[in-house]
């Protein structure tokens, strides 16, 4: 149970991370940065709104909101210029973004540990199968699939949708086709930061809010989306299954070790199917 | 004309002038030796916090000379390099603290162990392309840091290796002039020799018909193929090499900073080294350690007035990525030859 939540919740981060790179082939850092300030921003509007705690849906969805506003800014002011350029510049650019984001989230919050409760409705736990749960635990369970299945609706059931997977597949067609390719990518970007943002706000009531949270949630949310591959949507669903399940039965089995035996995955699915899982060649 | 054309008809450019001016000025002018002599007498002239920062930036520009081996050299971008500096510097740390074994045979076993990891990681790596190859790079940089973590045993775990021990210098006493230096400046002047020789071994591999050969698969690896190169067997060989170097680097690290703690492993030290390494500018011999102490200098400087160094450094990236990304030598470079195009007009 305790790997299901993981690994939902990883799926949420993930999804944004996968959605990126398969539409822009850009590995991005400074997803866990964004992530980093989807907490702080829920934190925030909690205590705007109503300081002794409450109204936390409506504050994660401003946090979301909010975080996907900075990612589309990003994206025009700086993205855009490097799309064609090698891709060390790419990953270092996004890099230079976690160092900024990072410092400026200290520099705005502090360095103390902050921390939201629950809402009221999900603050209790429930006995299943013998075991006790926290109620916001199964939500987050059950929260995983219907964002999934929400993105997949989004993506193959509207026009945005369809523009994001044509891109895609073929950007220079698209171009061809008319399309605002610079449009389409914004979107997406938005989107992706969007989830982002939304899932470091989802994660407040069971985490607390400190710095350095970007970059450790972000070698997590790059390892789901190799094994289940980069850009592949259920691929990023069922590779952070597995990867809450590898780490949970890791820790069962070799205590202590069950940080390796994840990144072992990691390499040895690169080695083997380095487009992972469900995903496609390049 | 395409984006590779232009890019071919600078680098050739750019490397027409460098072979110029290498024959005008470093034809009167050692210059190698020069800023060798004055990095030797830093013990007796500077401070010994001067001393100190010497000796982190001589770690530092072999590292990350290392590293552009793979990167300007080979066109390998590596996002886990740090994991062979960490092998090196565990090794050698290790051997001298756990098991007493000599510098003079921890300190070889660290850069062949570092360069047997790079052998067995880089076999699975050069067979990937591109971003694959900077993934799987990074997955084993998280290996070595995970195993560097938890295995309390062996390396300490989060508590990591304090108190590596300092090779015996007591020989040092034999030469005039170095009877009164303390083994801080002792080590300092053997990391100098050391780091001094090995550079000019990278610099002889790069200039030579193996280094040619990675030169070109860097431009046009379908091309070198088809040239009947091996690509993966060269790419492989620049590898290890460069994961060998990185441990030697790593080995002088762990004994400079007194100790190897898993936080030298962890993968975001990796992209710190890349910055170095385009700091100084990835096209350029002398790039990687003028980048080297460049940032040392500038972390300095900046965290004497701010706390928020990874600000700044973040903000000095982007300069560099948008403004110069031929880095600082590059950026010199491109001034020295308007200055000398004004002269002759």
């Amino acid at each position: 149970m305790g790997g299901l939540t993981t690994a939902m919740f990883l799926f949420l981060i993930a999804s944004g991370l996968s959605l990126i790179f398969g539409v822009m082939r850009i590995i991005n850092f400074a997803h866990g940065s964004f992530y980093m300030f989807g907490a702080y921003l829920a934190w925030q509007a909690v205590q705007w709104l109503h300081p002794t705690g409450g109204r936390f849906w409506l504050a994660a969805l401003l946090a979301a909101v909010g975080v996907g506003i900075l990612g589309a800014v990003t994206e025009r002011l700086f993205f855009r210029s490097l799309y064609g350029r090698e891709e060390l510049y790419q990953l270092l650019f996004t890099y230079a973004l976690v160092l900024i984001l990072g410092d400026a989230a200290k520099f705005i919050w502090g360095t103390d540990q902050l921390s939201v409760s629950a809402p009221p409705a999900l603050a209790g736990s429930v006995q299943i199968l013998g075991t006790t749960q926290p109620l916001y635990s199964l939500f987050i369970i059950a929260i995983g699939p219907a964002i999934a299945f929400a993105l997949w609706w989004v993506l193959n059931r509207t026009g945005a949708g369809r523009m994001i997977r044509a891109a895609q597949m073929d950007r220079e067609m698209l171009d061809a086709l008319g399309a605002n390719v610079a449009t389409v990518y914004t979107v997406t970007f938005a989107l992706s930061a969007f989830l982002a943002g939304l899932s470091g706000a989802l994660v407040t009531p069971i985490q607390s809010i400190v710095p350095g949270m970007d970059v450790l949630i972000i070698v997590q949310a790059f390892i789901v989306v190799v094994i289940g591959g980069m850009g592949s949507l259920w691929g990023t669903f069922w590779g952070s299954v597995i990867y809450g399940q590898v780490l949970s039965f890791g820790i069962l089995i070799f205590p202590g070790f069950s940080l390796f035996s994840v990144f072992a995955l990691m390499a040895v699915i690169l080695i083997v199917r380095p487009w992972g899982l469900f995903g496609r060649p390049l | 004309m395409t984006v590779a054309a232009k890019k071919k008809v600078l680098r050739r450019r750019v490397a027409t002038a460098a072979a110029l001016r290498s024959r005008a000025i470093s034809g009167r002018i050692p210059w190698t030796l020069v800023i060798f002599v004055i990095m030797a007498t830093v013990p007796w002239v500077g401070s010994r916090y001067d001393t100190f920062l010497a000796a982190q930036i001589t770690i530092d520009a072999l590292f990350a000379v290392s590293l552009n081996l793979l990167l300007g050299t080979t066109g390998l971008v590596s996002f886990g390099h740090v994991a062979y500096f960490g092998v090196g510097a565990y090794v050698c740390g290790i051997l001298m603290k756990t098991y007493e074994v000599p510098f003079s045979l921890a300190f070889p076993a660290a850069g062949l162990g570092a360069a047997l990891f790079a052998l067995i990681s880089g076999y699975f790596c050069v067979r990937l392309i591109k971003l694959y190859f900077a993934m799987l790079t990074l997955a084993f940089s998280q290996i070595v840091w995970a195993i560097a973590y938890k295995w309390n045993a062996v390396t300490g775990g989060d508590q990591g290796l304090p108190e590596i021990p300092y090779p015996n210098l007591d020989w040092m006493s034999a030469i005039p002039g170095c009877g009164d230096l303390s083994i801080g400046a002792r080590f300092y002047l053997l990391t100098l020799v050391i780091v001094a020789v090995s550079l000019a071994a990278v610099h002889r591999v790069v200039r030579s018909p193996f280094g040619r050969v990675l030169t070109t698969i860097r431009d046009n690896p379908e091309r070198a193929a088809f040239l009947g190169i091996n690509v993966r067997l060269y790419r492989l060989a620049a590898f290890v090499v460069a994961g060998g170097l990185a441990g030697l680097a790593g080995a002088l690290y762990g004994i400079f900073s007194r100790g190897v703690f898993a936080d030298y492993v962890f993968w975001s030290k990796s992209a710190e080294i890349l910055i170095m390494t385009i700091l100084g500018g990835i096209g350029y011999f002398w790039g990687p350690p003028v980048g080297a102490a460049a940032l040392v200098w500038l972390n300095q400087v900046i965290t004497d007035y701010t706390q928020y160094w990874s600000f700044v450094l973040g903000v000095i990236l982007l300069v560099l990525l948008f403004g110069f990304p031929g880095g600082i030598v590059g950026g010199l470079d491109l001034l020295w030859q308007r200055v000398k195009r004004l002269r002759n007009a």
